[in-house]
């Protein structure tokens, strides 16, 4: 069942991950519950000549109860939901670990573009290199990538590293991950971006540090 | 029987095309949502066609085009919200029942009903009329998401956007005049002793829905001028480069976006409870708790739009609040769920159509209401957003509702309605045939977005991720195809009933609520002579009584004489 | 509790007030959603003072005038067919109906003037916020002139004494677009 998911290669995709199955198994138990009963009592209270339907009207405290009593624990486990929840939203939404790479995202129709400001780290300086739906990236290394879009909102998607996020056209919205694994992974547009957005599709090569080098002297070879 | 009856003298054409009769007008708003579901069906096919073989010719259709594709899910996305579940749900059942719940004689507002129909006709005309323009329809998506809405260059559509706002307003308008209409007729129109608290529960759902949404639709009544002029006038309201924001769209969108889905569930959940206690023999389980919470969702549904947002580049520090809020929402909701069940504790069932389909509103939405838990958690979100995931979560939420809801309703009041009995074969086998066609779609379809298949993606054969469901995304088609096959059952009932069926007599039911004290179907004006009402609806199975039932127009006196 | 079966007394409808408090009710946010859009485009961006300096704040505050002093007639016209005068009423509607023309004219010279220098809903987000809202309110005061008109050739050919409530309820919606403009005029001239 785990297997279902793409295969995780991000340090925090453990994590969504675990709340998803928190999630899971809450709301397996509930189901089970609640369609079981109503299955139990189609058939126990079926309709029988000579037997009548108990006139139960909830209006007392003590029937009342049985329907108080699993709201509660329905309110606890919400809230245990969402503070756990928060957690890992945080981690992966809020505080972003220090870069080692800095790389900017362009959403387009229909590709992405990645900008890499080259040995000297500076964006838009003349040793930056535009890549058409490749990010190169190595491994276990933090890599930030700054989003935005040239004309209508994509949506950056690195299902194996369960990281999502819109590239609006105004804004720079930075994104992070560190990948655990090498190999090369899809990056689908996840935001309807006009007739070609089926299709829309780049590519994150995530190197070992040995062949990103490789690769970096490939691109600046004067370095 | 015909004292005061004026609609004897009517024509043709008075009596049955600009009627101002609720009964009439329910009728003409049943037609044209059950027309458009043909349509939105249609849609549907073609969709699961191209997913699940990609770019071959759609039997009976031919080549899918990108675009077309695009525009298929737009219409489909619109269609089936604001053509079909609105009015089935809201006109429907909304026109027909609340004055004959109430026992008046019509809307307070019979004019303005009628109008409110044609402007509705109206906005139908002029969505329909898009689908025939050079370069088709809308196309960016029922959410209409701008960079991509406003500007032509970027859909490479023509005014089909602008048609489809037009219509939208258009239809904003129409269910505005309608709720004006409820809500006085029932603040104002009530018989004799029917207090509040006497009201049957599809009553108060119709009017919460009726208030959040009059009160919920205003922004995005501004956000859709707002895009009207920016893609006619040159303005740049939803546009970076001229200074204005593309997520300034998707907050006033959502703003009315999220209390719709209420809009269109509570109607669904009045049905339900009103089906399940005629044939459960029992009264409403917690009704004051039902009602209370049921208003207090309503509030909170306000304060949780942004959960559609949390991906989008608002804030990440949004996401909290919003969350909190979300899964605080799920409690009303675990109330009336908890007490349906409750309901269904010692009763008396008999499993007639309508109960089949009531009771499959309520399986299927517990469902849909669960997986609602996975989209409200945020980092959850930010895997399943945008997924096939969030395709069936409301698909179940919405379906239970709409379609299980609103077949419990037709075959439940079909009788009231137009005087004769629907086939109980036919019914059972429509329900059997339904339920098991739609679990067949929409239960691989979680799947299919957890693997992470993304919305709106015409051929996922173009990602390697996605090789894994192409049998899934198959099977999904044919059970697709199945189930809006198994309609023609439906089809064939109503239309067969209607010619042919067993005349119905005034109450086949047995029921409690004022409608079924007059004949089926009721005169112009409703009741010969005016109700009054002595107890609520649901003294079903009182234990010191000889009969099962007690309508609610029996006084003490007279209460002895129902027959068993 | 009131019987249905009673005629509902015509000099009070419950009914048509009701409605139309409904009716308000569902406008509010159609206004209230360009408003808010409008703060929170404001408060995120500089510049918008400049373009707002452009405005014609002299007509602006006449047109407020004009407004207030409509809102005030209206219910002096509404007084008067408490007290069936229906001459009086259709005077104070006949002024009501002056005012309000008044405010969609000066708003057409403002128009005029502000297209001659050059300002279009396309110049700026400002403008186009400017137009936008403004131009949906004279939408809406031109919708309540038409109803005031009506009613004023109902009161002067007299049939008005058969619906008489009507002038009360027109009236309310009036105070509402006099309210929408009393937010528009700080937030657009002021700000």
């Amino acid at each position: 069942m785990h297997d279902w998911f793409p295969e995780n290669v991000s340090t925090f995709g453990g994590d969504v991950d675990g709340i998803f199955w928190f999630i899971f198994y809450i709301v397996t138990i509930w189901f089970f519950i609640t369609e079981g009963l109503i299955l139990y009592f189609i058939f126990r209270y079926r309709h029988k000549p000579g037997r009548r339907a108990v006139y139960a009207t909830g209006n007392t405290w003590s029937q009342l109860a049985w329907v108080l009593v699993p709201l509660a624990i329905v309110v606890v486990l919400d809230l245990m939901i969402d503070i756990r929840g928060a957690d890992v939203w945080a981690k992966v939404k809020g505080q972003r670990p220090p870069a080692d790479l800095v790389v900017r995202g362009i959403g387009k129709q229909f590709n992405w573009q990645f900008v890499y400001p080259g040995p000297d780290g500076k964006f838009d300086s003349e040793d930056d290199l535009t890549t058409d739906n490749e990010l190169h990236v190595p491994v276990g290394k933090v890599i930030h990538v700054m989003l935005t879009s040239q004309d209508v909102i994509h949506s950056f998607f690195l299902p194996h590293f369960r990281l999502k996020q819109d590239a609006v056209p105004g804004r720079q919205i930075p994104v992070w991950f560190e990948a655990t694994k090498i190999g090369e992974y899809e990056i689908p547009c996840a935001e309807l971006c006009g007739f070609g957005h089926s299709g829309m599709n780049g590519r994150v090569y995530v190197h070992s540090g040995e062949n990103y080098q490789k690769w970096l002297s490939e691109k600046w070879p004067k370095s | 029987m015909n004292q005061g009856n004026v609609h004897q003298e009517f024509g043709f054409v008075r009596r049955y095309i600009i009627s101002t009769d609720h009964k009439v007008i329910a009728k003409q708003y049943l037609v044209l949502a059950l027309g458009w579901a043909v349509l939105g069906a249609a849609t549907a096919y073609l969709i699961r066609w191209q997913i699940a073989h990609p770019d071959t010719e759609a039997f009976g259709w031919g080549y899918i085009e990108p675009q077309v594709y695009n525009a298929l899910v737009t219409m489909h996305g619109t269609i089936m919200v604001f053509f079909v579940a609105m009015p089935l749900l809201l006109s429907v059942f909304g026109n027909f029942l609340i004055p004959l719940m109430i026992g008046a004689r019509d809307m307070a507002f019979p004019k303005l009903n009628a109008l409110s129909f044609w402007i509705f006709f109206l906005a139908s005309a002029v969505l329909l009329a898009s689908f025939f323009i050079p370069l088709g329809p809308a196309a960016a998506g029922w959410t209409g998401y701008p960079p991509l809405s406003a500007k032509n260059e970027y859909t490479g559509g023509g005014y089909g956007t602008d048609l489809w706002l037009v219509s939208l307003a258009l239809e904003f308008a129409s269910f505005l005049l309608g709720g004006i209409n409820f809500l006085t007729t029932a603040m104002n129109l009530r018989a004799p002793g029917l207090t509040w608290f006497r009201l049957p529960v599809i009553v108060w759902m119709q009017l919460t829905a009726a208030v959040i949404f009059m009160l919920s639709v205003g922004p995005l009544v501004a956000g859709a001028i707002l895009l009207l002029m920016d893609r006619n006038l040159g303005t740049t309201f939803y546009l970076a480069d001229g200074g204005g924001d593309p997520l300034l769209w998707q907050h006033l969108f959502w703003f009315f976006g999220h209390p719709e889905v209420y809009v269109l569930l509570l109607p669904g959940v009045g049905i339900m409870l009103e089906v399940i206690t005629v044939f459960a023999r029992k009264p409403v389980f917690a009704y004051r708790p039902i009602i209370y919470t049921t208003i207090i969702a309503g509030f909170l549904s306000f304060i949780v739009w942004a959960h559609h947002q949390y991906i989008s580049g608002m804030d990440p520090r949004l996401a909290m609040p919003f969350s909190i809020t979300t899964i605080i929402i799920s409690v009303p909701f675990a109330l009336i769920i908890f007490s349906i069940i409750a309901t269904l504790w010692g009763s008396s069932i008999t499993l007639t159509s309508p109960m089949l389909f009531a009771l499959g509103t309520l399986g299927v939405f517990i469902f849909g209401g669960l997986t609602g838990i996975f989209n409200g958690s945020a980092p959850v979100d930010i895997y399943i957003h945008d997924t096939y995931f969030v395709v069936a979560h409301f698909h179940y939420t919405l379906f239970s509702s709409v379609f299980f809801g609103g077949f419990a309703g037709i075959y439940f009041w079909f009788p009231k309605m137009f005087g004769r009995m629907m086939n109980e074969t036919l019914g059972k086998v429509h329900f059997w045939l339904t339920f098991i066609f739609f679990n067949g779609v929409f239960i691989p379809m979680h799947l299919v977005g957890l693997r992470g298949m993304m919305r709106r993606i015409s051929n996922p054969m173009q990602y390697e991720f996605l090789k894994a469901i192409e049998p899934l995304n198959m099977f999904i088609t044919l059970m697709a195809i199945l189930l809006i096959l198994s309609q023609l059952v439906f089809v064939v009932n109503y239309f067969w009933s209607l010619l042919r069926g067993k005349v119905a007599e005034d109450n086949p039911w047995q029921a409690n609520t004022l409608e079924w004290t007059t004949s089926s179907p009721p005169p112009h004006e409703n009741f010969v002579t005016a109700p009054a009402v002595y107890r609520w609806p649901y003294d079903y199975s009182l234990p010191d009584s000889t009969a099962d039932w007690l309508p609610q127009n029996r006084s003490e006196a007279t209460a002895k004489l129902v027959t068993p | 509790m009131t019987t249905q079966t009673a005629a509902i007394s015509e000099m009070e409808s419950p009914v048509g007030k009701n409605g139309t408090w409904w009716f308000l009710a569902s406008e509010i946010p159609i206004f209230g959603g360009l408003i808010a859009a409008y703060i929170v485009m404001r408060l995120g961006s500089a510049g918008w003072s400049e373009a707002s300096s452009h405005l014609n704040f002299t007509v602006a505050l006449l047109n407020t005038f004009l407004l207030l002093t409509s809102s005030m007639t209206i219910v002096m016209a509404h007084a008067a067919v408490q007290r069936a005068a229906l001459k009086r009423a259709a005077h104070f509607l006949g002024l009501t109906i002056l005012l309000g023309l008044g405010f969609l004219g000066m708003k057409a010279f403002e128009y005029s003037t502000e297209i001659g220098h050059g300002f279009l809903p396309s110049s700026g987000i400002f403008w186009s916020f400017y137009y936008g809202m403004t131009g949906l309110h004279a939408l809406h005061v031109l919708a309540g002139i038409i109803v005031n008109v009506v009613l004023w050739s109902q009161t002067v050919t007299g049939s008005l004494a058969q619906q008489p409530h009507r002038v009360e309820l027109a009236g309310l919606y009036w105070h509402l677009v006099d309210i929408i403009w009393i937010f528009l005029f700080p937030l657009l001239y002021l700000a």
